[in-house]
C-alpha cells in the first residue's frame, strides 16, 4: 500500500502535466469538432451549434480535402523510402572504417536538421528559381531545358520532397549510425572468412541487425512526413493548383485563414486516424518480419 | 515538419505586449495610444508620427510593425486577448469580420463632429466599403484599385487611335491587337491565380454579387453571366494566355517586351514600370481606366482604413491621430513616400498629384469603384470564385455549370450567416 502510494506521488506531476497539456487540450478539440465553432461563435458563443458527426461528412464531400489526402500520401510514400534510404547511406559512409574526418562530417550532414526551415527555405528558393537558379543552370549546362521547379504542378511535389528529405535526413542518420555501431564487428569477421561479398555482408547481417532501429525510424518518419505543413508554406503556400495542399495545410487554412474551427479540429482528427493506422501497419508489418 | 500552433505564439506576444509598453512607456503624464500599422505603410508612417507627436504634446504614439502575411490571424488573436490597440490600419475586406466580432467602434458622431474627415470630399466607393450594416466602422486610409497599364506604341501600330471605353471596342483593339502579334504574344495578361480580373468584370455588369440579405450567391444573375462570357471569351479568342503569375517570371520586362499590350494591376506598379522602364520607353506605355460594358467601367475599391478599437481607453487621442493621417496635406506627402493613392478628391487636386499623368487614371477610375459585399465570407467567396472561373478558362467547365456550381459553392459558404441572421431576427422580434 505505502510503496503504491509512492508510486503516484512520483507519476503525479508528470500525469499531471500530461492531463493538463494533453489530455485535455485533445478532448477540447474533440469537442470542438462536433460543433461549427468559427467567428460567429467566437463573437457570440450562443451562435454555437451542435452538429455532431457533420464536419466530418462534409469534409469527405470536400474535393479539396481529398486532393490534399492525396497529396499527403504522395509525400509519404515518395519521401520517407527516400529520406531513409540517404539517412542509411550516409550512416554507412560515415561508418566505414575508411571514413576520415568523421566528427566533422557527421556535423555537416547533421546541420540542416537544426538550421530554421523559413531561413533555408530562402536559399532553396533561389537554387530552384526558374531563370537565376542554380539547378538549372547546371541542367542548363547538360542541354536540359529550365523546369519551373515550384512553378509547375507536375514538379511543386518532387522540389518539396527533395528539400524535406535533405532537411531531415541528417536525424536519422544519426540514430541508424548508432545501431550500426551496435553490430557486433565478429559477425562481419565470420562472413568475410565464409567469403561473402561486402553486397551480402550489408544484405545478411547489417540489414537484418538495423532491424529494429530501421522499423523505429520508419515510425518516426511516416509520422512525421504524414504532418507536412512548414515546407509547402513557405516554399509555396500550397500553389500552384494546390498540388502541395497537404492535410495539415488544409487544416491550417480552414483554421487560422477561414476561422472555421470546429471543421479544422475534424481534420486533424481525421489525420490522426490516418497516421495511426499507417504506423500501426508499419509494426505489424514490422513484426511479422520479427524486427521487433 | 510540424504546424508550430503559431497561434499560441500570437497570443502570448499579444499577452506580454501590454506589459512591455508598460515596461517602455517613460511616465511624464503623456498619453500613449497603440497603433498597428502593416508591412510597408508602418516602415514610412514612423515619419508622419513624429510630426503628430510635435503637434500633440500629450500624447505619444507607440507604433508597431506587422507583416502583411501574419497581420489578421495577429489581429484575431490580438482581439480574442481583448488587446487590440486604440488605432489600427485595416484591410478594407477584414472590415466586415471585425464589425461582425464587434471589435470596431462606430465613428458616424466623429465624423459628423470632424473638421477634418469630410465625407464628401471622398470617392463613395471606397467610403462604402468602410459602412457594414449600415454603420460606420472605420475612415479610408489610401486606395488600391485596378486598372489597365497599356502599350501606346503597340497600339497605334495595330490601329487603334482612342482608348477603348467599352467591352466591344476593347475586344476590337485586341483582336487588331492580336493579328498583329508574333509568335508568344498576347494582347492581355490576366494571370489566372488572382481573381481581380473577374470580380472587375462583375461589378462593371452591375448585378450584386450576393442576394437575399447577403444570405446567398447569386452568380446566375444575368450580369455575372456576361462578366464571365466576356471574361472567358478574352481566353478562348487567343487575347490572354492562360497562365498564372508563377509562370511568368517578370511580367515588368515582358511587358516591354511586347509579350502583351494590356496588363490590369494596382497603383504600386507605377512605380516598378517606370523603374524598369528601359531607354527609349518614355511615353510609349500608359495607365487608362477600365472600359465597361456600355462605357468606362466600374473597378475594385480596394485599400486600407483606420478604425478605432472598441474596448480601447484612449479613443478621443485615437481620434485624433485618425484625422491627422486624414488631413490632405498629411496624405499627400505619405504618397510621395510610399505611392499610395489618396482616397480624398482634395488631396488629389495637389500639383504633385494632378500633374502626374500615370496616376491620372486612376484617379478618373476611383470616382467608378464600388465595393463588394460586406460580409465576413467575402474573402472566401472570391476565392472560390477564382477556382471555379479557373476550371473554365482551362476547360472542363461549361460557363452555365461554373455559374450554378458557384452558387452552390456560396450557399454552403453563407448557411452559417443565413442561420445567424435568422435567429437574430428572431430574437429581436422576440423583444
Amino acid at each position: 500500500m505505502h510503496a503504491r502510494l509512492v508510486a503516484w506521488v512520483f507519476a503525479g506531476p508528470a500525469l499531471l502535466v500530461l492531463a493538463v497539456f494533453f489530455a485535455l487540450p485533445v478532448a477540447a478539440a474533440l469537442l470542438l469538432s462536433l460543433t461549427d465553432f468559427d467567428l460567429y461563435a467566437l463573437a457570440d458563443p450562443a451562435h454555437l451549434r451542435f452538429v455532431a458527426l457533420g464536419n466530418y461528412l462534409d469534409l469527405l464531400r470536400t474535393p479539396l480535402f481529398w486532393k490534399s489526402l492525396g497529396n499527403t500520401f504522395y509525400f509519404v510514400l515518395v519521401g520517407v523510402p527516400v529520406s531513409i534510404a540517404l539517412s542509411l547511406a550516409a550512416a554507412l559512409l560515415l561508418d566505414s572504417p575508411l571514413a576520415r574526418m568523421r566528427a566533422a562530417f557527421r556535423t555537416a550532414l547533421f546541420a540542416p536538421v537544426v538550421t530554421t526551415v523559413v531561413a533555408v527555405a530562402v536559399i532553396w528558393r533561389y537554387l530552384f528559381h526558374t531563370s537565376y537558379g542554380l539547378v538549372n543552370w547546371a541542367l542548363g549546362h547538360v542541354g536540359i531545358a529550365p523546369v519551373d521547379w515550384l512553378g509547375d504542378p507536375r514538379w511543386a511535389m518532387p522540389t518539396i520532397i527533395a528539400f524535406a528529405a535533405w532537411k531531415n535526413f541528417g536525424y536519422n542518420m544519426v540514430i541508424l549510425l548508432a545501431g550500426l555501431q551496435a553490430i557486433p564487428r565478429d559477425l562481419y569477421e565470420a562472413a568475410r572468412i565464409d567469403g561473402a561479398s561486402r553486397w551480402r555482408q550489408f544484405l545478411h547481417i547489417t540489414l537484418p541487425q538495423l532491424g529494429p532501429v530501421l522499423l523505429v525510424v520508419g515510425v518516426i518518419t511516416v509520422s512525421g512526413y504524414f504532418q507536412l505543413f512548414a515546407e509547402p508554406y513557405v516554399m509555396t503556400r500550397g500553389d500552384p493548383l494546390q498540388s502541395t495542399v497537404s492535410v495539415l495545410y488544409f487544416m491550417f487554412e480552414e483554421g487560422f485563414r477561414w476561422w472555421n474551427l470546429g471543421r479544422a479540429s475534424a481534420i486533424a482528427f481525421v489525420l490522426f486516424v490516418v497516421i495511426l493506422a499507417a504506423t500501426t501497419l508499419l509494426l505489424r508489418f514490422g513484426r511479422r518480419r520479427g524486427a521487433l | 515538419m510540424r504546424l508550430r500552433w503559431p497561434i499560441i505564439f500570437g497570443a502570448m506576444l499579444v499577452a506580454m505586449l501590454p506589459v512591455l509598453l508598460a515596461a517602455c512607456a517613460r511616465d511624464d503624464g503623456a498619453t500613449t495610444i497603440r497603433f498597428w500599422a502593416m508591412g510597408r505603410e508602418a516602415e514610412v508612417v514612423a515619419d508622419l508620427l513624429r510630426d503628430f507627436e510635435r503637434e500633440h504634446p500629450g500624447i505619444r504614439v507607440e507604433l508597431q510593425q506587422i507583416p502583411w502575411t501574419a497581420a489578421h490571424e495577429k489581429l484575431l488573436t490580438a482581439w480574442a486577448a481583448d488587446a487590440l490597440p486604440d488605432v489600427c490600419q485595416l484591410g478594407n475586406t477584414w472590415i466586415a469580420e471585425f464589425a461582425t466580432l464587434g471589435a470596431l467602434e462606430p465613428l458616424q458622431a466623429r465624423v459628423d463632429a470632424s473638421a477634418v474627415v469630410e465625407e464628401d470630399d471622398y470617392f463613395p466607393g471606397i467610403w462604402g466599403t468602410n459602412v457594414v450594416d449600415g454603420v460606420l466602422v472605420g475612415v479610408p486610409w489610401y486606395v488600391d484599385t485596378r486598372l489597365l497599364f497599356y502599350r501606346r506604341d503597340l497600339l497605334e501600330r495595330a490601329g487603334v487611335r482612342e482608348p477603348p471605353r467599352t467591352w466591344a471596342q476593347w475586344e476590337q483593339a485586341m483582336e487588331a491587337l492580336v493579328r498583329q502579334a508574333g509568335p508568344g504574344q498576347h494582347a492581355i495578361l490576366l494571370p489566372l491565380n488572382e481573381f481581380e480580373p473577374q470580380l472587375s468584370f462583375a461589378l462593371q455588369a452591375g448585378d450584386p454579387l450576393l442576394r437575399d440579405d447577403d444570405g446567398r450567391g447569386n452568380f446566375r444573375s444575368p450580369g455575372f453571366a456576361r462578366a464571365l462570357a466576356f471574361y472567358a471569351g478574352l481566353f478562348e479568342r487567343g487575347f490572354a494566355p492562360p497562365v498564372s503569375e508563377t509562370q511568368i517570371s517578370n511580367v515588368w520586362d515582358e511587358f516591354f517586351r511586347g509579350s502583351f499590350a494590356f496588363y490590369l494591376s494596382g497603383p504600386w506598379n507605377i512605380r516598378e514600370f517606370r523603374r524598369r522602364q528601359p531607354p527609349g520607353m518614355e511615353g510609349a506605355w500608359g495607365t487608362m481606366p477600365l472600359p465597361g460594358p456600355d462605357g468606362p467601367g466600374a473597378g475594385i475599391a480596394g485599400g486600407t482604413s483606420l478604425v478605432l478599437a472598441r474596448g480601447s481607453r484612449h479613443q478621443d487621442e485615437a481620434w485624433r491621430l485618425v484625422e491627422f493621417l486624414s488631413r490632405p496635406d498629411i496624405q499627400q506627402r505619405f504618397h510621395a513616400m510610399i505611392g499610395n493613392l489618396p482616397p480624398r478628391r482634395s488631396t488629389w487636386s495637389h500639383p504633385a498629384l494632378a500633374s502626374d499623368p500615370l496616376a491620372h487614371a486612376f484617379r478618373d477610375q476611383l470616382e467608378r469603384v464600388r465595393p463588394t459585399p460586406q460580409v465576413l465570407e467575402w474573402e472566401r467567396i472570391v476565392q472560390e470564385m477564382r477556382l471555379v472561373t479557373e476550371r473554365v478558362v482551362r476547360g472542363g467547365l461549361s460557363q452555365e455549370a461554373a455559374m450554378a456550381e458557384l452558387d452552390a459553392r456560396v450557399d454552403a459558404i453563407l448557411e452559417k450567416r443565413r442561420w445567424v441572421r435568422a435567429r437574430d431576427a428572431e430574437a429581436a422580434g422576440a423583444r
